[in-house]
């Protein structure tokens, strides 16, 4: 390709100019929230305005000092944490049963086991406040638990699902033979394999609970209110500075989760390569 | 290469006497046993799911067309009306009689704000209707007809009684038709809701309106981002691909905060058109459609551009060279080989915008105005604001009944778990 490119005509030439130009607007248009919002978390004025006023860490002092705000950190690492692990467990034996064997209904239970992906959250977070409400599962924990685990399994279903297809079923079959009994194979054998997929998985639940919002409006007392349901009310009331202090640490937190997520990659790759070699 | 498969070929299930079929019959036994316990390891996740999420939807469903607020403080009335037969009369007399019952009974029960609200979402003045005949109400009276429409003259409205026969329970059409603005006149037929009442049509179509321009926001500039990360070499594809998906990563609500901050009338977007002399004064970018589109579109855009990438991906350039070496030129190849190839991707991209789309409450209701608000946010208003349940739950079975449709063409079309997370 690179080699062609003295043989690009006119019109060729035309056409990679304005597909640079466009892409290279829209790839701008995606980063400059981002890339706007991160320096006035760094301002030592007031406003949230450039030109920058002077540089100082005042606004992350304010947010380490603020009870509220911190009690936010901790639920939200609470609740994400639990709620990713609760996926996790249950979305991977179900991935490890869908791709085990075809059964009855599979196509339905599929469709069920990966809807709340596509629900609209608010109809979940009604139905759960409605339902869950007289038995005393709204403003808890607990409740909000079981609702992020919900929302978050269908994404530990896809990832885990579509490690176990690289997955070569001899090596359980040869645990089996050599007389491993179908829980110590998974542990020894499978789990240490997928175990990237799995991981993988993990993330993209956290990564869900700790993004959402709408089932926190609607379910959390405010005990349970979290870093995003924090940010709403701030935003909605008037927008302090300490928001672009939050919101930067909270990109710093997918910033990690991405990384991670490359290196489950590229681990996932590794281990498959072994495989094959 | 299972040794499940030859089971189904003919040449074992035919001819092979008694121990032929006992055979048959392990191997069945244990294709059976097989497919038990793959079940069993999907079974947690579903009875999970079905309690923690399926039955409180099909509760919401429930609530939108069950009605009982009114029949649980007004008893005689809401039985009595059965009794309301002609209906282009007012009610017989047993059911003022009954009416008056209930009436006393609730306010010195101290329930007549039930009734009162559950009346007043059917009837513009229901509230002062429930209150001021209670308050007015004599102790006894020979012809409770004669007295009730003398204490309020709406009492002899067709319109009030028929508010009342809907709202008698146990079930009732009254919400899901007020969620397509319809209503029932006091003979039975669906009518039109008058226009200074009906809102939730145009919610509706907002609601659409709205998926849709942003759906074709993502498409058009979505389109140009996939086909370069398709094309470049590797490691710039991958450099590229990082500020797509950081932003994916990114929470929704640090992306809406950054556009506030970036739309809002002193931001910075502001400052730059104002400084390169594109406008004159600040203008409003934002708490208005102009702000809700910007902010969806970027929310949504990587939903579009990850599925049409791995489509790209998959396209030979081969294609493309032969169509040139047949004389095409660059631009009729591409439209004519390679665009007809990314339809799959495009279609299941903007299959998916819009059905995210169509659910959106936290962006609206950050960076829209009054009139941007989608269908979401009056189902939240119904739930937490103004606590009328069965409201909510109609809004919530149209807007779920329009997502499982949708989601249903997608798996169709797509398959549900083919989905790219990136």
């Amino acid at each position: 390709m690179a080699a062609g490119r003295q043989y690009l005509t006119k019109e060729e030439r035309f056409w990679r100019m304005a597909l640079y130009v466009t892409s290279g607007l829209v790839l701008f248009f995606l980063m400059a929230p981002i890339l706007a919002i991160v320096p006035l978390s760094f301002n030592s004025g007031t406003f949230l305005t450039y030109p920058l006023e002077g540089l100082s860490l005042r606004w992350y002092h304010a947010f380490l000092a603020s009870e509220q705000w911190m009690r936010a950190l901790r639920n939200s690492f609470i609740i994400g944490i639990s709620s990713a692990v609760l996926a996790t467990a249950l979305g991977t034996l179900a991935a490890l049963g869908l791709t085990r064997a075809d059964f009855r209904g599979k196509g339905l239970i599929m469709a069920i086991l990966l809807s709340p992906m596509i629900v609209p959250v608010v109809i979940v977070a009604v139905g759960f406040y409605f339902f869950f409400a007289p038995l005393g599962l709204t403003a808890s924990y607990t409740g909000l638990i079981l609702a992020h685990t919900a929302l978050g399994t269908p994404f530990v279903v896809i990832t885990v699902a579509a490690t176990l297809k690289g997955f070569d079923d001899n090596l359980a079959r040869a645990a089996a033979s050599l007389g491993a009994a179908p829980v110590t194979t998974f542990f020894q054998v499978v789990l240490p394999l997928i175990a990237p997929g799995v991981a993988s998985g993990a993330l993209f639940a956290f990564a869900t609970s700790f993004d959402e919002v709408v089932v926190v409006l609607m379910v959390a007392g405010p005990e349970q209110r979290t870093l995003p349901r924090e940010m709403f009310s701030g935003l909605r009331e008037n927008i302090s500075p300490t928001i672009t202090a939050v919101a930067t640490i909270m990109i710093l937190v997918s910033v990690v989760m991405l990384a991670s997520l490359e290196m489950l990659r590229r681990r996932n790759e590794r281990l498959r390569g072994i495989r094959s070699a | 290469m299972r040794p499940e498969v030859p089971l189904t070929s003919p040449s074992l299930a035919a001819p092979l006497g008694a121990t032929g079929t006992s055979l048959k019959a392990q191997l069945h036994r244990a294709e059976r046993m097989r497919k038990l316990r793959a079940f069993a390891l999907v079974l947690p996740l579903l009875v999970f799911l079905l309690i923690t999420f399926v039955a409180p939807i099909l509760d919401m469903l429930r609530l939108a067309v069950v009605d009982r607020d009114l029949s649980s403080v007004w008893p005689h009335v809401t039985q009595s009306i059965g009794a309301w037969t002609d209906r282009s009369k007012v009610p017989p007399p047993a059911v003022f009689d009954a009416l008056a019952t209930d009436l006393h009974d609730s306010y010195h029960a101290r329930t007549l704000p039930l009734a009162a609200r559950r009346l007043n979402y059917a009837l513009d003045n229901g509230r002062t209707l429930v209150f001021g005949t209670a308050r007015r109400l004599p102790e006894t009276s020979a012809d409770w007809r004669a007295t009730l429409i003398e204490i309020d003259p709406h009492w002899g409205d067709l319109k009030t009684w028929a508010a009342i026969d809907q709202a008698s329970g146990p079930v009732t059409s009254f919400f899901l038709l007020a969620a397509v603005d319809r209503q029932k006149t006091a003979d039975g037929h669906i009518v039109s809701t008058p226009s200074s009442q009906a809102i939730y049509v145009e919610v509706l179509t907002r609601t659409f309106k709205v998926s849709f321009t942003v759906t074709l926001l993502c498409i058009v500039l979505g389109f140009p981002v996939a086909y370069l990360l398709a094309t470049q070499p590797p490691r710039r594809a991958n450099l590229l691909m990082i500020l797509v998906l950081l932003p994916f990563w990114t929470s929704l609500l640090v992306r809406t905060a950054a556009w506030i901050v970036l739309l809002q009338e002193h931001g910075i977007i502001n400052h730059a058109l104002v400084w390169l002399g594109i406008i004159d004064a600040p203008v409003r970018l934002i708490y208005n459609r102009i702000g809700v589109y910007i902010a969806m579109t970027h929310i949504l855009l990587p939903f579009l551009i990850l599925p049409l990438y791995s489509v790209m991906k998959g396209i030979k350039p081969s294609y493309m060279l032969a169509a040139k070496s047949l004389g095409a030129s660059p631009t009729e190849a591409f439209i004519r080989i390679y665009l007809p190839m990314t339809l799959p991707g495009i279609g299941a991209g903007a299959l998916l915008v819009f059905i995210l789309a169509l659910g959106y409450y936290i962006t609206p209701a950050l960076v829209g105005g009054a009139a941007d608000q989608m269908i979401s946010y009056f189902i939240a208003f119904y739930t937490s604001d103004s606590v009328n349940w069965g409201m909510a739950s109609a809004l919530g079975s149209v807007l779920l009944v329009a997502t499982l449709l949708l989601y249903w063409v997608y798996d169709r079309l797509v398959g549900i778990s083919n989905v790219k997370l990136g």
